[in-house]
């Protein structure tokens, strides 16, 4: 099957979107799929040879942060190009309602379109006011995929209609085979995640160390993730901070090899994700999990039964419950076993099936994708008969 | 005088465009509604078709075997206005019979077996997955269709209103080891 995906993410900044096209990718290649991945990368960045770049992304302030995206005439037309060379049988668009490559390929293709949606964000003005152009190019969308029921809800409240829930996937044995290091086991606690971004919760993890520490004296809080590392210990006791070691951006081997090592992995985040794709890879890893009680949480782990869940932004609740697992080396261990048997619907043989499911049944009685002519003068002329061949 | 002419021209031009443009996305539309019909269509057949040859192959007991049979048969049959009803009994059918993994694992045990329990629980994955593209291709014509514009200048034509395909198609649980659907 030829597939084309399109990431509206720039391919040069790391981020979880981008994860799962890679490895997705990755996956549809190794079954023996033709797959092109059409993406924002600088011209100069070194990309896997199926990734064809769509131009530089633009920073924009959007929702609240910088996101760095594609638009305008010169994307347009790359994207244009591209699925008119590409033939795809199916193409596979990624956030296809932010204002980036996402959109503008629903805009540019017609023929079986499927649609990943991963953020579950509130409903924003500009999407209110951007309805009327929005729906049109969404209406092409012959399937929808949301990675969780949460997302899924979002999506039928904002947009109406329906989509089908299939999770991010994890290559869970990679997680699963890691070897654990030393260093970091013995009476550790762990938390991966960007540490100056408040919503992923590591200053309520802060919050709630003293208490771990005044029970635990022996516990290590080990951080891995990008940040001010001084402005994170800051509300900390200064002799409480020796407790805290921080391992700065990980690579995935590292990072597999932390989550194979500690003795709890925390998730404190305070909201804005949709699925939690860490709390999935920490399960694979076999580490018992302590996390916020997020209703995308809630769903990866099962409501409580894959991990322990704890009252969001509740410090004293994380910290009980920390305290609980750290002491209970039984309660751990069955937590390890159901963690491992719950993640494997997440690996990728499974989410991967899946996937390809949508794509059969949308190309069932459909033909391929092609460029869209019809908002072209050229086929305009031909809708009143007056085109030339 | 004749520039209010030009005006009245470039604005009838203007509306025009843009019903034909209404017109090219509803037509769209339709055509996104005749794919997903057929794709759930496939996918409802294969269905019975598996569960047929299921019953008729041995492998289960009599009493299942008639059950799924009368199911399936009458879900291939069924006539355009009770074709929801019958689907539905099937679902209903396939989930009594393979409510155990028991009943999967003897499935799978005999010669040949695999094979056809995985072309099952691909089936009753898929129906669903069909079923809504199929609802939500529905929903986007008739929110469309239910508008001013297309109504006044009967841009839909003689295209039959769309229906939804309303099932029941709860997949059996022993062949539906997956989170949500």
């Amino acid at each position: 099957m030829k597939i084309g995906i399109v990431c509206p993410y720039s391919w040069d900044v790391p981020g979880g979107v981008q994860f799962h096209i890679r490895d997705l990718a990755d996956h549809l290649i190794g079954l023996g799929h033709d797959v092109s991945v059409l993406a924002p990368a600088d011209d100069d960045t070194p990309l896997p040879p199926y990734v064809v770049s769509a131009g530089r992304a633009v920073p924009v302030p959007y929702n609240g942060s910088v996101a760095r995206l594609n638009f305008g005439f010169l994307s347009a037309a790359r994207v244009r190009r591209w699925l008119h060379d590409g033939t795809f049988d199916v193409i596979h668009i990624h956030e296809p309602a932010s204002p980036s490559l996402g959109l503008l390929a629903c805009w540019a293709a017609q023929g079986p379109i499927v649609a990943t949606f991963h953020t579950s964000n509130p409903r924003s003005r500009a999407m209110i006011a951007a309805y009327p152009i929005l729906q049109p190019a969404l209406e092409k969308i012959s399937a929808r995929i949301a990675v969780s029921e949460y997302a899924r809800r979002t999506l039928v409240e904002h947009l109406g209609g329906d989509a089908v829930v299939i999770p991010n996937g994890v290559d869970v044995d990679f997680f699963a085979k890691a070897e654990p290091r030393v260093e970091w086991q013995g009476g550790t606690v762990g938390f991966i995640g960007r540490i100056d971004e408040p919503r992923k919760g590591l200053p309520v993890l802060m919050k709630a160390l003293p208490q771990i520490l005044a029970e635990r004296p022996g516990t290590r809080l080990l951080v891995a993730g990008r940040g001010d590392e001084e402005e994170a210990v800051e509300t900390l006791p200064e002799e409480l901070r020796s407790r805290v070691e921080f391992l700065g951006m990980v690579s995935d081997e590292d990072k597999a090899r932390l989550l194979r090592s500690v003795d709890l992995y925390v998730a404190p985040n305070t909201g804005g994700e949709s699925f939690g794709i860490i709390l999935v890879e920490a399960m694979s890893a076999g580490a018992p999990v302590l996390a916020a009680d997020l209703d995308a949480f809630a769903q990866v782990l099962d409501q409580g039964a894959a991990g322990e869940l704890f009252a969001n932004e509740d410090a004293d609740a994380l910290a009980a419950s920390a305290v609980r697992l750290l002491g209970d080396a039984e309660r751990r261990a069955e937590l390890r076993v159901r963690g491992s048997a719950h993640v494997r619907r997440f690996d990728w043989s499974t989410v991967g099936a899946d996937i390809l499911s949508v794509y059969e049944t949308v190309t069932d009685g459909a033909a391929a994708v092609a460029a869209d002519e019809s908002d072209e003068p050229g086929g305009l002329l031909a809708r009143f008969g007056l085109a030339r061949d | 005088m004749t520039s209010t002419l030009i005006w009245i021209v470039v604005a009838l031009v203007a509306i025009g465009l843009y019903l034909s443009w209404t017109a090219g996305r509803l037509d769209r539309l339709h055509s996104r509604i005749d794919a997903a019909r057929a794709a759930l269509d496939a996918q409802l057949l294969r269905r019975a078709s598996v569960a047929q040859e299921l019953a008729t192959s041995g492998v289960l007991d009599p009493a299942a075997s008639i059950v799924l049979y009368e199911a399936a048969h009458a879900a291939r049959q069924a006539e355009e206005d009770n074709r929801e009803v019958a689907e539905s009994d099937l679902s209903q059918a396939l989930r009594a019979v393979f409510g155990e993994a028991q009943q999967v694992e003897a499935v799978q045990a005999v010669p040949g077996g695999e094979a056809a329990a995985r072309e099952l629980a691909q089936a009753v994955r898929r129906v669903p997955m069909a079923r809504r593209f199929h609802n939500d291709a529905v929903r986007a014509a008739r929110a469309l269709r239910r508008h001013r514009k297309v109504r006044w200048f009967r841009l839909a034509g003689h295209a039959p209103f769309p229906l939804a395909f309303e099932m029941d198609d709860e997949a059996p649980v022993a062949l539906a080891d997956r989170p949500g659907t």
